[in-house]
């Protein structure tokens, strides 16, 4: 059994899929478990702290910063309005130099070293969503919550956009069917919808005009999405985009057909709830975008899929290519020679003799370049 | 981690998890010398479902006892160590890169005096620079407080002021970074580090204002005096957080600890470490680069004042050739890379093959034309990556750099580049694109392509990506480590022959030559503007380059190394390619015209024997794989 090979990616009609929820600071924790969650419903929040405006209270008095001290009416930790006098020198006149706050809020510090006061505008909320129609299994204390349901559950290779949800809807007759602006109807507001080939660039467009939630695609032009972003994606790190809509890229880039596992299982949830994220990290601490299909179940029951390993390649192990010249043909194995082969590229690697099965044509090809697909 | 007694060490095992793939090779003691005996090599696995770097090393391991017949892991998937007649070794020692690169953010008093210092220290220190907030930077207080918060960087290294001097501003810089509390990019579960290498009077200050708020290191102003920089101890520090909060991150990091029996090195420490040995120990200049998956890394020991090495390193964090090779191709741009290939590709379809490598970072070229088109990005990636190092590599003295007041005011370049291509001896090529080459005349065209070597230059490459294990044997058992690499890692390609000065005639002479080769026969010649040549120079029998006796007489106004149109007379190292003569020019420039531009390519090709014949006029129709 051969090892050296691309892992894919899962997807499965049901497993337990259990999402991390956690703030990017401390704070209050809105949920307990066993609650019942929808995607939309806020489980933890906290208040960012408020904008910071710094004042150089020396500057403005014409005191050295030694004096700022003895200067202020306001103290560390008062509260402040826009325009109240916060500090106040008499000059040699008898005048009064005075000195005015710029914003609502706390003053936060003033230094003896540079006679600089930090004044700390109101807090801003950051909620954190469940992102998954679920039960809460877990609290973690000031920072978050696990939240678990059993469903069906897809990892894309690539996506761009954050978190969303909508109802499946099939916007495609074949997973071979490119995904173009045709195939986008205004019944589509508030959709995840499972597109087959390529998404078209005039396609994202309308469905983002549309207000199609996210759209789940086999190949996505690389042209395109630097059209799309206005700039070039040099490094995979993305999530964070505010395009309008969620894309997840199933096979890659290209025009290229949805795997028909993957189409089938979306196209067998058809009308239901979807839960979408297109964030992906190709680096340490990997992340694939994913599409959630929550479905009843007991989260507290153990899902014998957990700690499930791909096994390894053997003769009859059905399998994709993923690189060129062969980039998304499928096929079998049917040889894993041993030695090392010399390559059209003159590299030696080690191979794997494949069947396609679209023309029962024969290649050898790396083992790197291929991944197993599921059975 | 035991005490380990060297004489007692017959087996070694080395691993270098990087961040596309985990390498393994087995050293053995034998007839009286360390020798590598087998090497192995498994796909890096921090990707889902494994998250593990530990299966990846369990997996490289495997293949390696499959390949020695020696049995190095037990049931319960543990390294056996010590060995026992033919199971287990002795010890077992790693490097890693798989933990990311390492995200910063600097601030100093004045852009292009501290501040600038510190951004060096960084970079130097292998970081990605996010940005660089300054009393000076224009920007609004409260606009780089929302910049620091927002970016949550691994760490920020804050310096600013002459030792002794005003301690305002930069106690009003540590303000800021206290106003905006930022965070770390890698969890909440710690506080953010920050260094601070500034003005000494002002440690209190900082200490008071920042303590508190971050997990504060503080070490000597990398700015003591406006006339010299003391980068290293920032540096060090750098390194150590590195280690702690960012690689510390990668899945299993932290089992594989357990596992090692020497402290893991991060891999370009490593690579570092043996090239700055080598250069010592033949007192040469050398230049190493280390391009990986995600970063390319430059090492280079030059020797301003003739005597004592000064090391330095980069790291160009986002040119790579897998994770990274979006970012090459977007920061290189179409036309430099496709300057390279001698066939059209389409740009649509050539878009999604690169955008294809970098989600799929662990798969290689298999055609030719791939090949190709990955040998030309990493030009362009070796090309930039130097660039950067050109710059960073400033004037230094030990651990010290001296500036003259005229340079500290100077705003360009910040202090001369160390870097001397003419000087240069040795150029040391190591990663998966160079060391695994199909040809090794390619690894010899990539790295003259992109470094441009002046003068007389030898080249080398680690043979089978070594370096890294290497580096940290040499802590553990210098002798096995010297003696491996001199034995089994390097395998020296020859020497490159550039000419350097102004030509001003197109096809003109460039420069007149005659060497003897070691059989006594000699080749003379005239190498003319634009041409290469290769001299078939190759390897004894005691498997150490053989040498040519050169006569080299270059064209008026042209330097080989002793003037202008000053004659050579010298030995030339040769090697598995040879002793390549380069008339192309520094910096040679590749015609804009596209019929000449491919007819060079194929001249240049052909003459070193890069590519079988016919390779590089492949002419490619795009297919776009819609797949049944």
């Amino acid at each position: 059994m051969a090892l050296a090979y691309a892992p894919g990616l899962t997807v499965t009609e049901r497993q337990l899929v259990k999402s991390k929820r956690i703030l990017p600071l401390k704070g209050d924790v809105l949920v307990k478990v066993g609650d019942r969650v929808k995607p939309d419903d806020v489980v933890a929040r906290t208040m960012l702290p408020g904008p910071v405006e710094p004042m150089n209270i020396a500057n403005i008095l014409g005191l050295p910063p030694e004096d700022v001290e003895s200067a202020m009416i306001k103290k560390a930790g008062d509260t402040v309005t826009e325009g109240e006098v916060i500090a106040s020198v008499k000059n040699f006149f008898f005048f009064t130099s005075e000195c005015k706050s710029k914003i609502n809020g706390t003053l936060e510090s003033v230094s003896s070293v540079t006679g600089q006061a930090l004044f700390r505008g109101a807090p801003r909320p950051v909620e954190v969503k469940a992102y998954i129609d679920g039960v809460v299994t877990e609290v973690i204390e000031n920072e978050g919550v696990v939240v678990a349901t059993w469903g069906g559950h897809l990892q894309g290779i690539f996506g761009i956009g954050g978190e969303t949800s909508g109802i499946l809807k099939r916007a495609v007759s074949s997973r071979k069917e490119n995904l173009t602006e045709k195939n986008i109807t205004d019944d589509m507001k508030g959709h995840v919808i499972i597109g087959g080939a390529r998404v078209t660039a005039e396609a994202i467009q309308k469905a983002i005009k549309v207000g199609v939630a996210a759209i789940i695609t086999g190949g996505l032009d690389d042209q395109d999405l630097r059209n799309l972003l206005g700039y070039d994606l040099g490094v995979a790190i993305t999530g964070k985009e505010n395009i309008g809509v969620t894309l997840v890229v199933t096979e890659g880039f290209g025009s290229i057909s949805m795997a028909e596992r993957s189409f089938d299982l979306l196209c067998s949830k058809e009308g239901s709830l979807a839960c979408a994220n297109g964030a992906t990290q190709i680096r340490a601490g990997v992340i694939r975008p994913e599409v959630v299909i929550p479905a009843e179940g007991d989260v507290n029951a153990k899902d014998e899929r957990e700690g499930y390993e791909q096994g390894g390649m053997d003769i009859g192990s059905p399998l994709r290519v993923i690189r060129h010249p062969y980039f998304g043909k499928i096929g079998k194995v049917i040889d894993l020679p041993s030695p090392l082969t010399v390559l059209e590229s003159g590299s030696h690697a080690r191979v794997v003799e494949i069947q396609f099965d679209d023309d029962n044509s024969k290649a050898v090809v790396p083992r790197a370049n291929v991944e197993l697909i599921e059975s | 981690m035991a005490k380990l007694n060297p004489e007692q060490i017959k087996y070694i095992l080395a691993t270098d998890c990087g961040s596309t793939t985990t390498k393994a090779i087995l050293i053995e003691f034998k007839d009286g010398e360390y020798r590598l005996t087998t090497r192995g090599e498994a796909p890096t696995t921090v990707e889902a479902p494994i998250e593990d770097v530990t299966r990846g090393v369990l997996n490289a391991v495997t293949e390696l006892a499959e390949l020695s017949g020696r049995k190095l892991i037990d049931d319960q998937d543990r390294i056996i160590t010590p060995s026992d007649g033919n199971t287990g070794v002795d010890i077992y020692i790693s490097t890693s890169s798989a933990g990311g690169g390492l995200q910063m953010m600097v601030a100093g008093v004045v852009r292009s005096m501290t501040a600038e210092s510190a951004e060096r220290a960084a970079l130097g220190a292998g970081a990605i620079v996010m940005d660089v907030i300054s009393s000076n930077d224009k920007r609004q207080p409260h606009e780089q407080i929302e910049r620091i918060r927002h970016l949550r960087p691994d760490m920020i290294l804050l310096a600013g002021g002459i030792d002794g001097g005003s301690i305002t501003h930069v106690v009003e810089l540590g303000e800021l970074i206290a106003a905006a509390d930022p965070k770390p990019r890698l969890g909440s579960s710690y506080k953010l580090p920050v260094i601070y290498a500034g003005n000494s009077a002002a440690q209190d200050a900082i200490r008071d204002t920042l303590a508190d708020k971050v997990d504060l290191k503080i070490t000597p102003n990398l700015r003591p005096v406006l006339e010299r920089e003391n980068l290293i101890p920032a540096r060090e520090e750098i390194h150590n957080l590195f280690l702690e909060h960012v690689m510390a991150q990668a899945p299993g990091y932290s089992k594989l600890m357990g596992w090692v029996d020497a402290p893991i090195m991060p891999t370009p420490g490593a690579v570092g470490k043996i090239i700055k040995t080598i250069a010592d120990i033949h007192n040469i200049e050398a230049v190493g680069v280390d391009i990986g998956g995600a970063t390319t890394d430059i090492f280079s020991v030059f020797r301003p004042d003739g005597a004592e090495g000064v090391f330095n390193r980069t790291v160009s964090a986002n040119l790579g050739m897998s994770y990274s090779i979006s970012n090459v191709f977007k920061e290189a741009g179409m036309k430099n890379v496709m300057r390279w290939v001698s066939f059209k590709m389409d740009e649509r379809d050539l878009r999604n093959r690169i955008k294809n490598k970098m989600i799929r970072p662990t798969t290689i070229p298999q055609s030719m034309e791939e090949l190709i088109f990955e040998q030309a990005l990493a030009r362009e990636a070796l090309r930039l990556a130097f660039k950067q190092h050109k710059s960073f590599a400033t004037q230094l003295k030990g651990v010290q750099q001296q500036r003259t007041i005229a340079d500290a005011f100077s705003q360009e370049g910040s202090g001369q580049s160390l870097v001397n291509m003419m000087t240069l001896n040795m150029l040391i090529g190591s990663g998966g694109v160079l060391s695994h080459a199909p040809r090794r005349n390619q690894s010899a065209a990539m790295m003259i392509d992109s470094f441009q070597p002046e003068g007389i230059t030898r080249l080398a490459v680690d043979s089978i990506f070594m370096m890294p294990q290497l580096g940290v044997l040499s802590e553990v058992h210098p002798t096995a480590a010297t003696e491996v690499f001199e034995k089994d890692c390097l395998i020296h390609l020859g020497s490159c022959v550039a000419p350097v000065g102004e030509i001003k005639k197109a096809g003109g002479d460039v420069m007149q030559y005659n060497f003897t080769l070691p059989d006594g026969s000699t080749v003379a010649g005239t190498l003319k503007h634009g041409d290469m040549k290769l001299i078939e120079v190759g390897i004894g029998d005691d498997s150490l380059p053989l040498k040519a006796k050169a006569v080299l007489e270059p064209a008026r106004g042209l330097d080989i190394g002793a003037g202008k149109g000053v004659k050579v007379e010298t030995e030339i190292q040769g090697g598995v390619v040879g002793i390549v003569l380069d008339g192309r020019g520094r910096p040679f420039v590749i015609s804009e015209d596209e019929e000449t531009r491919v007819n060079d390519l194929q001249r240049w090709n052909e003459a070193l024997k890069v590519y079988p014949e016919g390779a590089v006029t492949h002419s490619y129709a795009t297919t776009e794989a819609a797949v049944a």
